[in-house]
Formats: structure tokens, sequence, C-alpha cells
């Protein structure tokens, strides 16, 4: 039975991994062909590197990813604490409201989007990208800080008013770190989010602004495009190290907690 | 901690960005511009109903549905597997089964352009060994595998999820009354992971119904599914209303299936990605 | 916590690597002084990028911004909507008209380019812009059959070719509306520029025959899949073929006997341009014989410049595949704007061909 697990497990890992793998032998093909091998060459990263549509649609990805996540953050985690306070009715309208972008298909919110910037005669471009982003962050935001907040004991901020601190005070000093394994989760969420969106950017984007996503489509829609296995090869390498170095560190880390990868 | 003010600025920017932007879309679905004018009409409506347009959501249900079913029945021995396993190799599987979901959208369906083409990879290793050629890009077939791969993580995790907080004594208990291990499953383990698999269907059936871009990349245009017809709607024939209409119904089925589902997951115990 | 701040500190880290390593390229968040953003919408695949690179080195104040799109179609809503500010674009024949019908288009200055003169005679005063205030001609070709020789063993003269059953799933029809539309219709014995319903109506009824038969619809990427010998047939434009055949030996091309369409793409200055100065420069700068002969040498097409047809390889113009033959073109139809009632039954029609 073992032996029949790892075997399956197995065929899944395989399954995951050849597509990527696949694209990232072939970053190394002197040849466009997508099934023969030509010969080993660099040049596809050379290409990528100049492409200044690739690069621009980086620096543009990375900046929206940042700026839509702490912002998002910021404004998650304050409602969140304004939330958790409310009273029934109020707090499940508002619950209600959070979930609808969480809920609703990505395509059915870039298009309201796009017909909102153009109803209020906002030119499409990086503001709007960035609105965007932020609107769809912060539901998610949000929902990471909620449970921590529930798991709040009340009391000690009561405890901590009594000792004489000032509200202000006895929020970032109590409640934050209390919160804050939900507060930094949902900010990663809000950027992983940020930067794997298409649909939405898709539709709300506009005068050359571009994201990575959106650059990747269009070089896929003029035919095989061996500059995009070079991209994928990077991502990966960069995605690999990253999560590997935030996991290794959240577990070797005396307070025993459970990998980043919380799941 | 009476603060519920602070959440005041949240409030407003989701009525400004989410609400008002929904409003629109319904405002275009009930409209439509007659020479230069706008009037309110229940056309878009009427031609949404019509047998070429039922057809394509019937396509987009059925295509969605079956991948939803095999990522079920691919990703629960996943997650069982990995939710039996001792602690030491757990994060790194849980890790590798990550990385690929890490990787652009756009890319992971790129890859399998690479591998399905009739020239591609796949196609190169059968000729090499003397078998056959297959046709598999830009078929149902491509399509499903496609959302398959981009969406199985989203099965497996939220079902990990719940198994591994799964009582173990409830599981021990079980044996202990005599049950084998397929009992142990049906009337244990798996009621206890339903939430997660309410969870991982949710996350799985969506976005596969509104999807269009596996559709246009792995289906070669040939495939129009809901997400296709409205984004050719809105940005190629440019008939907003049309548009709107069609998304308007497709918002709300999918959100009459989403209620249906959380029926099931009342204490909200779905694990979530969180 | 300690480990959630080193976890974003090596994020921030590596975003700031990113950062200074790419120069902030993009947005004009970083020098303020004087330089112009000039937003350029071309089709996919249609300039040599090096070719930008001359203009922003000859004019230092300003910074290219480059967009593609993929049909007329597609760039035509993006202007319309009014929401992105470009500054040039290369629409076709028909979609010019309506753009000018529509008065989505700016008069160009025509002393702001002077290199006009280059521009032959006969791709002047065409039907769509009578006057030579909207647009200045870029490339011009043809739509036809790109075959494999190897693939295909009959002789393909006619469009009937693309229905046959033979070529099951080895057929790449065009994923534009006007192009896949105009070739049932020719093969039908119709115009192309058809306003009758009854023939429309004839035309999609093939089109949905045909689907079965058809590999993918496609448009850019038809060229790598026939270099790469994954159909036996595509519909394609003229330059897309000349460079397709360039990579294979085994590929031709052929105008179909019943006629096909003959365009012309032209720059025109949308309403939404915020710089009408420097998009004039632009326009100028392509018509420049040198960069007009290094477009034409990197994208295949034909040139409307008579300075450029000079300095071209002379078997370049013999090459009845840029430069059709009079006979070739005899029964060519350029396409026309059918008036907005009319594309929206070519909208309609092709909606229900692709949702079949």
């Amino acid at each position: 039975m073992k032996a029949l697990k790892r075997i399956y497990l197995i065929i899944i890992f395989v399954f995951l991994y050849a597509p990527v793998l696949t694209l990232i032998v072939f970053s190394f093909n002197d040849s466009k062909s997508r099934g023969h091998w030509g010969g080993f060459t660099l040049k596809w990263y050379g290409q990528l590197f100049k492409d200044r549509q690739v690069m621009s649609s980086l620096y543009n990805t990375i900046i929206i990813a940042l700026l839509s996540a702490l912002v998002a953050t910021i404004a998650g985690t304050a409602a969140a604490v304004g939330i958790h306070s409310m009273k029934k009715v109020l707090k499940s309208f508002v619950m209600n409201l959070t979930y609808l972008p969480v809920v609703n298909p990505d395509i059915v919110t870039g298009i309201s989007l796009m017909i909102l910037f153009v109803f209020i005669k906002l030119d499409l471009g990086f503001t709007t990208l960035l609105l965007a982003h932020i609107t769809f962050n912060i539901p998610y935001v949000v929902l990471s800080v909620l449970p921590k907040l529930k798991q709040l004991n009340k009391h000690m901020y009561e405890a901590a008013l009594d000792l004489g601190a000032k509200p202000l005070y006895a929020f970032f000093r109590v409640i934050l770190p209390e919160i804050m394994p939900g507060v930094v989760t949902g900010f990663l969420l809000a950027f992983t989010l940020s930067l794997d969106d298409f649909i939405i950017s898709f539709f709300t984007t506009g005068s050359g602004v571009s994201t990575l996503s959106i650059t990747i489509y269009s070089m896929a829609r003029l035919g095989v495009s061996p500059k995009i296995n070079a991209l994928s090869a990077l991502m990966f390498i960069v995605v690999l190290v990253l999560l590997l170095i935030v996991n290794k560190r959240s577990a070797t880390n005396g307070r025993n907690e459970a990998p980043l990868i919380n799941i | 901690m009476k603060k519920t003010w602070v959440s005041y600025p949240y409030i407003l920017w989701m009525i400004i960005f989410t609400i008002v932007p929904l409003l629109l879309v319904l405002y275009y679905s009930f409209t439509k511009t007659e020479d230069g004018s706008v009037v309110f009409t229940l056309e878009n409506f009427r031609r949404v109903l019509e047998p070429t347009y039922l057809k394509v959501l019937w396509r987009s249900v059925v295509l969605a549905f079956i991948s939803t079913v095999v990522c079920f029945i691919v990703g629960y021995p996943v997650a069982m597997i990995l939710a039996g396993k001792d602690m030491s190799d757990k994060s790194i599987l849980v890790l590798l089964l990550v990385v690929p979901m890490w990787m652009n959208f756009l890319l992971r369906t790129y890859a399998w352009m690479t591998l399905l083409d009739r020239k591609g990879v796949i196609n190169s290793i059968l000729g090499a060994i003397g078998l056959p050629q297959v046709h598999l890009l830009y078929t149902d077939f491509a399509v499903i595998l496609g959302m398959v791969y981009n969406f199985l993580p989203f099965m497996v995790l939220p079902i990990y999820s719940v198994l591994r907080k799964i009582d173990r004594s409830l599981i021990e208990a079980a044996e202990d009354l005599g049950s084998d291990s397929i009992t142990v499953f049906r009337k244990v383990i798996f009621p206890l992971s339903l939430p997660g698999v309410v969870s991982g269907i949710t996350m799985v059936f969506m976005p596969a119904v509104t999807t269009f871009i596996i559709s246009k990349l792995l289906g070669g245009s040939q495939y129009m599914l809901i997400g296709n017809l409205i984004e050719d709607q809105f940005m190629r024939v440019y008939d907003w209303n049309f548009g709107s209409a069609i998304s308007i119904i497709m918002m709300v089925l999918i959100l009459l299936s989403m209620g249906i589902m959380t029926k099931y997951d009342k204490e909200g115990a779905g694990g979530g990605l969180f | 916590m300690k480990k959630r701040i080193t976890a974003f500190t090596l994020l921030l880290l590596a975003v700031a690597v990113t950062l200074s390593a790419c120069g902030s390229p993009g947005s004009d968040s970083g020098e303020k002084t004087e330089k112009v953003t000039l937003n350029v919408f071309n089709w996919g695949d249609y300039i040599d990028e090096t070719v930008i690179e001359d203009f922003e080195a000859k004019y230092p104040h300003i910074k290219v911004v480059y967009e593609t799109y993929t049909t007329n179609e597609d760039m035509y809503v993006k202007i319309k909507t009014g929401g992105s500010d470009y500054d040039v674009a290369f629409p076709s024949d028909y979609m010019i008209k309506r753009m000018i019908d529509e008065g989505l288009l700016k008069e160009i200055n025509m002393d702001n380019i002077p290199n006009y003169k280059y521009i032959g005679d006969q791709f002047k005063n065409l039907s769509y812009d009578p006057e030579n205030k909207y647009s200045v001609p870029y490339l011009w070709g043809t739509v036809g059959i790109l075959y494999n020789k190897t693939m295909v063993t009959e002789p393909v003269d006619s469009w009937k070719i693309l229905w046959d059953e033979k070529y099951a799933k080895q057929i790449i029809m065009s994923d534009s509306e006007r192009d896949s539309i105009g070739v049932a219709l020719k093969m039908l014995g119709y115009s192309m520029n058809s306003k009758s319903i009854e023939e429309l109506e004839e035309a999609k009824q093939k089109l949905i025959e045909q689907k079965p038969l058809v590999l993918a619809y496609a448009v850019d990427e038809a060229k790598d899949m026939m270099i790469a010998e994954s159909a036996a047939l595509a519909v394609v434009w003229s330059g897309d073929a000349l460079i397709a055949m360039n990579e294979n030996e085994n590929l031709a091309y052929a105008i179909p006997k019943e006629g096909s369409n003959y365009w012309f793409d032209s720059m025109v200055i949308p309403h939404t341009c915020k710089h009408k100065e420097e998009a004039e420069l632009f326009i100028n700068f392509l018509c420049e014989p040198e960069m007009s002969l290094k477009n034409v040498n990197y994208i295949g097409y034909a040139t409307p410049n008579i300075e450029t047809m000079k300095l071209l390889d002379p078997d370049k113009i013999t090459n009845s595949t840029a430069y059709p033959t009079a006979e070739q073109l005899a029964n060519c139809e350029i396409f026309e704007y059918p008036g907005d009632e009319i594309n929206k039954v070519y909208n309609r029609i092709w909606t229900e061909i692709k949702a079949h």
C-alpha cells in the first residue's frame, strides 16, 4: 500500500512539474521548435532582457503588487478591526460586501471596473490598474485578519487601557502583535494575487501599461516564443528560492510555529 | 473596543468600487442605445436565451463540471496521502505541491501548448519510440487538461487542510470498534472532510466556468465558453449591453450555486486557504 | 515575529534589486524633464524594433511606449472607449473609414510629414480617405492561402480547398471576422463587402460546416504553426506568408482564383492623442526610405514607399507573394465598412460561428 501511495504521489508530481520543466529545458533550445532540440543556447535569455515590453511590465507588476498589497493591508486591517466590533446586522452586511469580490468571477469584476472607469471618464492606465488591484485585495486581507481578531482575548485590550495606555498605544502594542500573523498572511496573499492576476488587469489597464501576465498573453498569441520559456525558468527559480527561504526561516524559528505555508 | 468607524473608509471604498460597478453592469444590461438615446429593454436578456448562446453556457458548465470531477478524483487521494504523512516529509511535499501554483497562470497554460502541440514534446517522444502521433492540442481534452492542471492545487489544499485537523482519536476509536479501513473512510473520514471538499469544488468550478484564457490558448479559439463570449462582446464587438446581460446571468448562476454550496458549510469550517 | 520581518525584508530586497536592474522603465515617474511619452498602438509583430530605437535616438526627448493588438476590431474598441491615450495607430482601410465617420481621428498636418512625397501616387486618394487628411500609408498586402507543398498534393487555386475533408484538422482559419467571413463569401462567389443578409447567412452556414475541419482559428500564431508543419493550410496575410516561407521551404502562398482581399494599413492619429507633434514626427520617421526598408525586410509586407522599393533587393520586388501581379489582383477587393447596421450582422454571425 505504501508503495502504491508513493507511486501515485510521484505521478501527480510529474504531472505538476512536467510542463514547467519542459519550458525550462526548451528555454535553452536553439531552435524555435516545440518538439525538437536544436542545440544549446542562451540567446533567449539575452533577448528577454533586451525586450523593453517585458522589462517594463515586470516593473509594473512588482510595483502594483507591492503598492496594492500595502494599501490593502492597512485598509483591510483597519476594516477588520472595525468589523470585529460591529453589531450583527451591520456586520453581516459588511461581510457580504466583503465576500462579493471574492466570490464574483474575475471577469465580472474586471468588466464592471472597466465600465466604472470609462463612465467616470478616468483614463485606463496605471492608476486604474492600481485601484482595481487594491479593490480585489482588501477583502482577502480582511478575511485573513478577522479570524485572528476573533481568537484574541478581549480583555487584554481593556487590561491595557486600565493600566493607563492610550487607545492607539494599546492597539499597536497589544492587539497588533497578536493579529500580526493574520496581517502578514493577508499582505502576502494580496501580493501573490496581485502578481498573478490576469483577467482583472486585462480589462482595467491601458495606454501601454502592461503587467507580466498581459505581456505573456500577447507573446503567446504571436506564436511560439522561447523568450517566454526563459521567463518561466527565471520565475520558477525565484519562486522556489523565495519559498524555500521563507519556509526554512519559519520552521527553524525557536517559536515552533508551523511553516508559513500553514495549511 | 468600539472602533467600528475605522472600517468606514473600507465600506465606502467597497461601495464605490464593487457595488457601483455592478449597478452599472446591471444598467447596461437593461438598456440599449437607439439612435443616440438610451432606452430600457429586455432585448439583451432575450438574446442570451437564444439556442446559440445557451449552448455556450451549457458547454462551459459541462467542461467545468468534468474538470471539477477530475480534480476531485485525482486530488482527494493526494490530500489524503499528504495528510497521512509524518511531519518530516510533509512540509517539503506540501511546498513542492504549492510551487507550481505560484508560477504565473498564463505560463502554466502556455506550458501545455509546448507539450501538446502536434509537433510538440509529447508527440516527439511518441514518434521517437515508434508510436503514432496524437492530436491533443486544440481539443476538448486539452481544455479540460488545462483546467485540471491549473486548478488541482485549489482542490487539494482545502481538503488537505480539513483532513489534517481531523482528530486522530476518532479514527482510532472507529478502528478499535472493529471497522476496516474502508468503513473508517466511508463513515468517519469522508464525512468529516466534506467542508474541505465543498470548498475545493467551489474554488475549482467557479474559475473553470468563467475562464477564457484556457479555451483561447489551448482550444485554438474554437471553443467559445461563457468567458470568451463576454470578453468578445466587450473587447471586440463593443456590444456592452449584451455583454452585461450575459455577465449578470452568469453572476446570478454562480452566486446561486455558491449559496447552495455554503448551506453545506454552515459553521464556516471549510478549509480555505488561510 | 522575527521570521515575518525577515521574510518581509527579503522580499523588499528582492524588489529593490529588480528595480535597480531595470532602471525603472515604463511609466514616466522617473525623469520629469520634458520627456514626452508617445503611445503607439500597432499590430503584433508589425515593426522592426530597432526602428523604434533609432527614432528615440534621433529624438531623445521622446519615449515610445509600444502596445499591440491582433485585429482591427480590438483596436477600435480600445480607441472608442477613449480610456487610453494612444497617439498613433495603424488601422486598415475599412476601419479608417469607420473611424473617420465616427470622428475618432484627428486630421494630420501633412506639412509635418515631408516624407509623404515618397509614397507612391497609387496609394493616395484611396476611397477610405479621398483627401489624404487622416492617414499615411504604412504597408499593404493581400490575404491568401499559405500551404505546405509536401502535405497538399493538388494545386491550390480555390478557397474550396479549405472545405475539403481530406484536410480535416489540418486547416487554420483566420481569427478575424472580416477575413474569414470574406473568404466564405468569395468562395460562394459573392463580394467580400456583401450587404445582403441572405448572402451573409449562407457564408455563416458554410463556415459552420467547416468548423470540424478547422484545427484552430489563429491570427499571428498561424505562421509559427505552419513553419512547424502543424497544419497543411492556413489563411494568412501576405507578409506572414513571406516570413513563414523564408523559414520553411516547403511552404508556398496562393491567391485563389475567386479573388481575395487586398488591404492597406495606414498610420493615423486617434482623437485620444495627447502629443500630436511627436506623433507626426513618428509617422514621418517611418516614411523615411531606410526606416521603411528595415520594416519591410523584417516583416515581409509590401511597401507603398517608392524610394524604399528602389532600395529593396531586386528579387524581393519580383516576389509575387509580396508584390502580386495585376492578374492576381484582378478579383481582389478592398474591404469597405458596411455601415453600423450591417456591421452588427457581421458581428452577430461571427459570434454565432465561434459559439457553435
